[in-house]
Formats: C-alpha cells, sequence, structure tokens
C-alpha cells in the first residue's frame, strides 16, 4: 500500500451539546481517490473542514505528508493549505468578482501571478469544464447553479493542486450534468495526479470517481473498502443507503404525525 | 430560574465576547503591517466608505451648523451675539457635532453595509473559500476596510467642519442679518488648529470603530439572511454606542486642561 496522504486520527468535535465528529479515524493514500459516504447531518462537511483548518477539534490529530497540522503556527499552516483546492458544496463563488477573476484568485492573491497571465489560465481552466471564454466576464449571480459548480470546479484546479476536496460536486444537477462533472472529477485527479477527498449522496457518482468508499455515520467511520467492495460489504448500513432504503439501520430523525 | 444562573451568564457572555472581539482587532491589526497589502482594495474601499458618504455627511453638517447658530441666538442674550454665535458654532462643530454626527452618520451607512457584505460571504461560505485559496481573510477583508476608514473619517469630517461652520455663516447673515465679514473674522479668531486636530484625531478613532464593528459582526453571523440582518443591526448599534462613549473619553482626554 502506498504511504498516506491525509490521515485522521481520532478526530472529535462538537457544537454544544451536538457531538458531530465523534473519533474519526481515516486514511486517504496518495494518488487515490476516496469518497465518503453518508447521511445527511452526518458532519461529512464539518470532517471536510477540519482537515482545511476552517474548524478547529476539539480533539485527535490530523496528518498531511506526515505532518501533524493541528501542531502548526499559522504560517506552516498556510503552506500545507498551498497544497489544497476545495470545492465547496454551495460553489461559494466570491458574488463580487467577475467568473475569471474567481478561478484565477488563488494564482493572484495566493501565488502572486500577474493578473493577465492568470486570466490567461483561467480561461484555460474554464475550458476544460466546458465554459466558454465569455462565461469568464460574467459575475455568479448571472449563472445556473449547474455553471456554478463548475466554476467552482475551475477555481479548484486552478493552481494544480496536490489535494482536492469536492464537496457533493454532483448534488443539485441533472444526471446529465452530473456525469459530466464526474467525468472532469476523473480526468483532472488523472491529468494532476492529485488526491481526492470527494463527499456525496449521489451513488453512480461514487462508483464512478471513487477509488476507495468510506462510509460515516453518527460522527464515525463505520465501513471502509474499495469501490468493488460496496455492493457486497456484509454491511447493513452501506447496504440500505446504496440502495436507499427506508428501512433499515440507519434511522433518520422524522418526526411521523 | 435561578437569578444567580441568569447574572452568571449575562456575565460570562459578555466577557466572551469582549474576548472574541480582542482577538479579532489583534489578528486584524497584526495583519495591517505585515506584506501582502492590497492596495488596490483599500482604494476601492476609500472611495466607498469616503466619497460615497460625503452628500450625507455634507448635508447633516451644514443643517446643524445652521441649527446650533439659531439656537445660540435664541437661547442666549442678543447683545454681544454676534460674537458668540460665530466662536461657539465654530467650537461646536469642530471639536464634537462633527466628528460625532459624522462618525454617527456614517456608521449607519458603512457598518451596515460591512456586516451585510461580510455576513453573506460568511454564511455562503465565501470566507471559508478565501482560508482555502492561500488568502488570509482578516488581511483581504478586513485590513483594507479598516486602514479607510481611518485614512477617510478625518478628510470627511473636516470637509464636514467647513461646511457645519458654513452653515451656521449663511443661517447667520441671511436670516439673523449678522455681518459677513465679522463673523469671519470671529470664527478666525477663536478658531485654533487644536480644535480642528482633536476632531480629526476622535474621527480617525471612529473611523476605527466603524470598520471593525462592522466586519466583526459579519464575520461572526450565522444561520442564513435572518443571521446577516442581525449581523447588521448589532454593527450599527455596537458601532454608535462605542463612538458615544469614545467621544466622552477622549473628550476629557483631549480637553482635560
Ligand atoms: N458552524 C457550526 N455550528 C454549529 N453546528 C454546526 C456547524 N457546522 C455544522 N454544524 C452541525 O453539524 C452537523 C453536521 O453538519 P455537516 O455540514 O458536516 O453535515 P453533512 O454531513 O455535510 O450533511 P449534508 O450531506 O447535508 O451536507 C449538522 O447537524 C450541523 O447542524
Ligand atoms: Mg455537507
Amino acid at each position: 500500500m502506498s504511504e498516506a496522504k491525509i490521515e485522521l486520527r481520532n478526530v472529535s468535535k462538537r457544537f454544544g451539546k451536538k457531538v458531530v465528529l465523534d473519533g474519526i479515524n481515516l486514511t486517504v493514500p496518495k494518488g487515490e481517490s476516496l469518497v465518503v459516504i453518508g447521511g445527511s447531518g452526518t458532519g461529512k462537511s464539518v470532517m471536510i473542514k477540519c482537515v482545511l483548518g476552517i474548524i478547529r477539534p476539539d480533539s485527535g490529530q490530523i496528518f498531511v505528508d506526515g505532518k501533524n497540522v493541528l501542531k502548526m503556527d499559522a504560517s506552516e499552516r498556510e503552506k500545507v493549505l498551498r497544497k489544497f483546492g476545495m470545492l465547496f458544496q454551495g460553489a461559494a463563488l466570491f458574488d463580487s468578482l467577475p467568473v475569471w477573476e474567481n478561478v484565477a484568485f488563488g494564482l493572484i492573491q495566493g501565488r502572486k501571478m500577474k493578473r493577465k497571465q492568470a486570466k490567461d489560465i483561467a480561461i484555460e481552466k474554464l475550458a476544460k469544464v466546458g465554459l466558454a471564454a465569455e462565461v469568464g466576464e460574467l459575475y455568479p449571480a448571472e449563472l445556473s447553479g449547474g455553471m456554478q459548480k463548475r466554476v467552482g470546479l475551475a477555481r479548484a484546479i486552478a493552481a494544480d493542486p496536490e489535494i482536492i476536496f469536492f464537496d457533493e460536486p454532483t448534488t443539485g444537477l441533472d444526471p446529465i450534468m452530473a456525469d459530466v462533472i464526474n467525468d472532469l472529477i476523473v480526468d483532472s485527479v488523472k491529468d494532476l495526479g492529485a488526491t481526492t477527498l470527494s463527499i456525496t449522496h449521489d451513488m453512480a457518482s461514487a462508483r464512478k470517481i471513487a477509488d476507495k468508499v468510506a462510509m460515516i455515520h453518527k460522527g464515525k467511520i463505520i465501513w471502509a473498502g474499495s469501490r468493488a467492495e460496496v455492493d457486497d460489504s456484509g454491511n447493513a448500513y452501506v447496504d440500505q443507503f446504496i440502495h436507499g432504503r427506508a428501512d433499515g439501520p440507519i434511522q433518520m430523525e422524522v418526526l411521523k404525525p | 430560574m435561578n437569578v444567580f444562573a441568569i447574572i452568571g451568564q449575562v456575565v460570562l457572555g459578555t466577557l466572551a465576547e469582549i474576548g472574541a472581539l480582542t482577538r479579532f482587532i489583534w489578528l486584524s491589526v497584526s495583519h495591517i503591517f505585515r506584506p501582502p497589502f492590497f492596495w488596490r482594495l483599500v482604494a476601492q474601499q476609500m472611495l466607498r466608505i469616503g466619497y460615497f458618504s460625503l452628500p450625507v455627511v455634507a448635508l447633516t453638517a451644514f443643517f446643524t451648523g445652521g441649527a446650533l447658530a439659531l439656537q445660540i441666538y435664541y437661547g442666549g442674550n442678543s447683545f454681544n451675539s454676534e460674537s458668540i454665535v460665530a466662536t461657539i458654532v465654530a467650537l461646536g462643530i469642530t471639536r464634537e457635532l462633527g466628528p460625532v454626527l459624522g462618525g454617527l452618520m456614517v456608521a449607519g451607512r458603512v457598518s451596515a453595509a460591512i456586516a451585510a457584505e461580510l455576513g453573506t460571504m460568511r454564511v455562503t461560505e465565501q470566507i471559508d473559500a478565501l482560508t482555502t485559496l492561500s488568502t488570509n481573510p482578516h488581511k483581504y477583508l478586513v485590513v483594507p476596510r479598516v486602514v479607510a476608514a481611518v485614512v477617510t473619517l478625518p478628510l470627511l469630517v473636516f470637509i464636514a467642519d467647513i461646511i457645519g461652520i458654513m452653515g451656521g455663516f449663511v443661517v447667520s447673515t441671511g436670516s439673523l442679518d449678522f455681518n459677513a465679514g465679522v463673523y469671519v473674522k470671529n470664527t478666525a479668531d477663536f478658531l485654533k488648529l487644536d480644535d480642528v486636530t482633536s476632531g480629526l484625531i476622535k474621527a480617525a478613532v471612529f473611523g476605527f470603530i466603524i470598520a471593525t464593528m462592522g466586519c466583526f459582526h459579519g464575520f461572526n453571523s450565522k444561520g442564513g439572511a435572518q443571521g446577516v440582518g442581525r449581523a447588521t443591526t448589532n454593527a450599527v448599534v455596537t458601532a454608535s454606542i462605542l463612538i458615544l462613549a469614545a467621544n466622552y473619553v477622549m473628550t476629557s482626554l483631549l480637553f482635560a486642561n
């Protein structure tokens, strides 16, 4: 097995009384694509934000390239963050900036690239996600949800990061656009040789982009295996989730009238 | 419920808020002097905070100067009033009313706008996105606004001083039939440089308060549109109260002897 690019050990996080992460253990091997599946509100986004340092976990350790990021000072941490690209669940585009500047943002602000050169790269990345150069001049509010997702994807890969996080890349897209995005993810990972961690509820997407799959439930990783093993995991939780059944060990917190 | 529990909760809540604010100010101020500097953003903010506040501040100053002149004339005895009106208008505007009313008007306009903008960026994860693009949100969002406000508020107040004194002049010569030359001479004789600079120092402090309150409440807003609305209100209220309190403290320090 290849070395671990990212490793979470016993990571816990609570908000007030609500325990969201309850001792997460997870490893993403270098150059592989891990997909985390799990129900809504189980802490998937919080887990990713802990790795990025946007949320500080209460306890546990997080290693990136073997170094504990929670022990780092601000400047070391900033260096580590340069390795990352992130596609947010809600795209999180800067609505005060035109699309091309959104895509080029990390190059201009983070890497001090000249605006002209950064714009050329931005247009090239937009083309990769199937958007014309003219779209670059629009503002995010003028785009459809699917286009915003694609711009978010272009922004995530713009600086050729070593590690990319995708938070629900296909949610809210039609099935065809979803598959286009899946292809884009697979391609960008192949082109960049990146390590990726994706979150999704969408099993078609998971099957397409995953090397490995892990399932999170109630703040813990309850199952992990290769893509091929998902269908006969022998795990009742995983079975229920991938077949989308209301009956099973996972009880949704829904109040029945 | 236990009275002590409630008091304890309020005290702890207030202390926590003060702690958070102190930390926020420290994080932001420490970035003012460390490169990279975002000059383009500072200029953009100076335009928004300073230039677009001009009409509001000018109108406020003009009417205040006029009303002040009338008030002194009606309230005082008419004997000697010609020199008293000019003097009190000049001192009142430059020392107190120019900076305080100017500050309050800009607080209503600018603190609210900043809190709404940054609050929206917070709840749509745009601030988190900055972090993942190797850009420190304090440096990119807070510092330009604070610097721009500290620089432009004194300029605004200086203009307010001139227009306020003009307001007094227009009313005195127009409806009170004072002699224009005497009015100008009285103003020039009694107004000292210290009166003006003390007001400008106050204005710089108010600028800091306005931008910091807007940014702090915007940064800490949570929970969608309602949260942003609450942040906006809180920003204006706290900025206004802090301006009045700081004004009292500075008056007692600057004019102690
Ligand atoms: N900043 C926060 N403050 C308080 N609670 C939070 C915060 N962020 C997340 N939570 C809570 O943590 C839980 C997990 O949230 P998270 O966003 O990680 O869910 P998720 O697994 O990504 O769900 P989804 O699939 O719907 O995106 C939720 O119950 C949420 O209410
Ligand atoms: Mg999520």
